[in-house]
């Protein structure tokens, strides 16, 4: 038996559910760190860039999981959508704390949208998510129909890429930390366009439909 | 000139050693009393509350170092700042490599309570100790065509792990106008709370221009250089646009990344609210006529 199989063998007796627990908990720690001052003297800032970096970490974990499954035969397809509300949820809770802890006024919030391009693509991207997430439960796959919901959830390569430009748009200078976010996000794309080999086949036949 | 402007409160002696930690009440006069009476103005003391050393040393820009808030205070104690030298070249008359306490000497440091207004719209209030830009030039004695003071920060790679990554061109350089440079409120500061400049403050010597964007205060600064046309600044260099050689606290003038409107103090902890940005970070009554007949707009 190959590492795939094996490792598919192992993750299959692993539920979902967790994924969803550990970010919330994640979640709730980083805001328990803002808090008691543990993120330093600044903490609005601190735990903006914190839950965006999360949301962005695992928006990337979301993207390679359908390569990883065409190219190695690894399939973590059961954890995506657990990670992609997860990732949701971190970027929800990275503009909560943009617009209610940092800017908190309605006006300011319009005015840095309208004014602010990398805040522009940031919010575009955001309400992309949106409706990905409503939909993210088998009575929604049910309802649209599985070649409409695939359809729709494409919205997260554009959402992703904006996500990484909004992250390298904001620093000032040219650090390599959101570059390599770029460059990972735009390779994990790339890959969709490389004619696939024949997928590995799955051991483990998937209730959820999937997208590619 | 030692004591021209003068705080509302006297120099270390009020801030004990031990207090300076977690005093609270302090009433910090930063509307600068003498200099107004000194310019006909009513003198106009403000309640503020200075950050706290530890604040003012945990959150710091200085790219040489990483360009996290919290990296110049993790890495800054490799800094070499014993023995510094500055060079002071340009159009002065007695150019030359001077050692700190030679440029220091004569002189005294006195405490100066200012805000400090980061360009990414946070700020602080900092009590520095230092002397007047303007005494240090009048030591090296500056001629008559010079226009513009020039300033570079130290380069010491192996010992700064940010230089290798290139963020930004180092070494960092800035430059003030010689009028700019020799105003009363310009500093060259050496210590802060009565302690020697923190490293990753800008040890040992640094500038403090309190009505400018912080990027304008160079930290630990190598060499002097006075000059008759306006020198290039490291981040006008990196992005014209963004960051333009004059580069005072303006609220009317937004920057492309931040409002410039408003601001948030360094301290308030998490549901810290904002606050207005003054003019000219609130020192236009002392520094606003520097600027007569120029747009501030166009020479942002």
């Amino acid at each position: 038996m190959d590492i795939a199989q094996r490792l598919n063998r192992a993750t299959r007796r692993v539920p979902a559910w967790p994924v969803y627990l550990i970010g919330a908990a994640w979640a709730g720690w980083l805001f328990w760190l803002g808090v008691s001052g543990q993120l330093g003297p600044e903490p609005i800032n601190a735990l903006e860039r914190r839950y965006g970096l999360v949301a962005l970490q695992v928006l990337v974990a979301v993207l390679a999981v359908t390569p990883l499954r065409v190219w190695t035969g690894i399939s973590l397809i059961k954890f995506r959508r657990a990670l992609g509300v997860t990732a949701f949820g971190f970027v929800l809770a990275h503009f909560l704390v943009w617009a209610v802890l940092d800017l908190q006024s309605l006006a300011r919030i319009g005015g840095e949208i309208v004014k602010r391009p990398y805040i522009t693509i940031g919010f575009g991207a955001f309400l992309m998510l949106i409706p990905l997430a409503i939909t993210s439960n088998n009575a929604s796959i049910r309802k649209l129909g599985g070649a409409a919901w695939r359809r729709l959830h494409k919205l997260t390569y554009p959402a992703v890429l904006l996500g990484a430009i909004h992250f390298v748009w904001l620093v000032k200078g040219y650090p390599m930390e959101p570059f390599l976010y770029l460059g990972a996000v735009i390779f994990l794309l790339a890959l969709r366009l490389v004619p696939k080999r024949k997928p590995v086949a799955r051991t483990a036949p998937q209730a959820t439909a999937t997208a590619r | 000139m030692a004591y021209r402007w003068k705080n509302d409160l006297s120099p270390t002696d009020v801030t004990p050693k031990g207090l300076w930690l977690n005093r609270r009440q302090l009433m910090a006069g930063v509307g600068g009393t003498a200099a107004l009476a000194m310019a006909g103005g009513s003198a106009r003391a403000q309640a503020l509350e200075p950050n706290t050393l530890e604040q003012i040393s945990t959150y710091n820009n200085y790219y040489e170092f990483g360009t996290g808030k919290d990296d110049p205070a993790a890495y800054a104690s490799a800094l070499v700042t014993d023995p510094w030298a500055i060079t002071v070249d340009g159009m002065v008359d007695r150019p030359g490599e001077y050692s700190l306490a030679d440029l220091m000497s004569g002189l005294t440091v006195e405490e100066r309570i200012y805000r400090f207004r980061c360009v990414e719209a946070w700020s602080m209030v900092v009590p520095w100790n230092g002397v007047e830009l303007a005494d240090v030039l009048d030591k090296v004695g500056v001629q008559s065509s010079a226009r513009y003071v020039a300033f570079e920060t130290v380069v010491q790679p192996e010992n700064m792990p940010g230089v290798a990554r290139q963020v930004i061109p180092f070494p960092y350089v800035e430059g003030l106008r010689l009028d700019e440079a020799r105003h009363p409120l310009t500093l060259l500061a050496t210590g802060i709370y009565g302690q020697p400049m923190p490293k990753q403050n800008g040890a040992p010597i640094r500038v403090v221009v309190p009505w400018k964007y912080g990027f304008k205060s160079i930290k630990s600064i190598v060499r002097i250089t006075l000059t008759d046309t306006q020198p290039p600044t490291t981040w006008n260099r990196l992005n014209r646009r963004e960051y333009g050689f004059y580069s005072n606290v303006n609220p009317e003038v937004d920057h492309p990344r931040w409002s410039q409107a408003s601001e948030r103090r360094i301290g308030g902890g998490i549901f810290s609210s904002r606050q207005d940005t003054l003019m000219f970070n609130g020192y236009g009554d002392q520094v606003a006529s520097l600027y007569d007949g120029m747009d501030l707009q166009e020479n942002y």
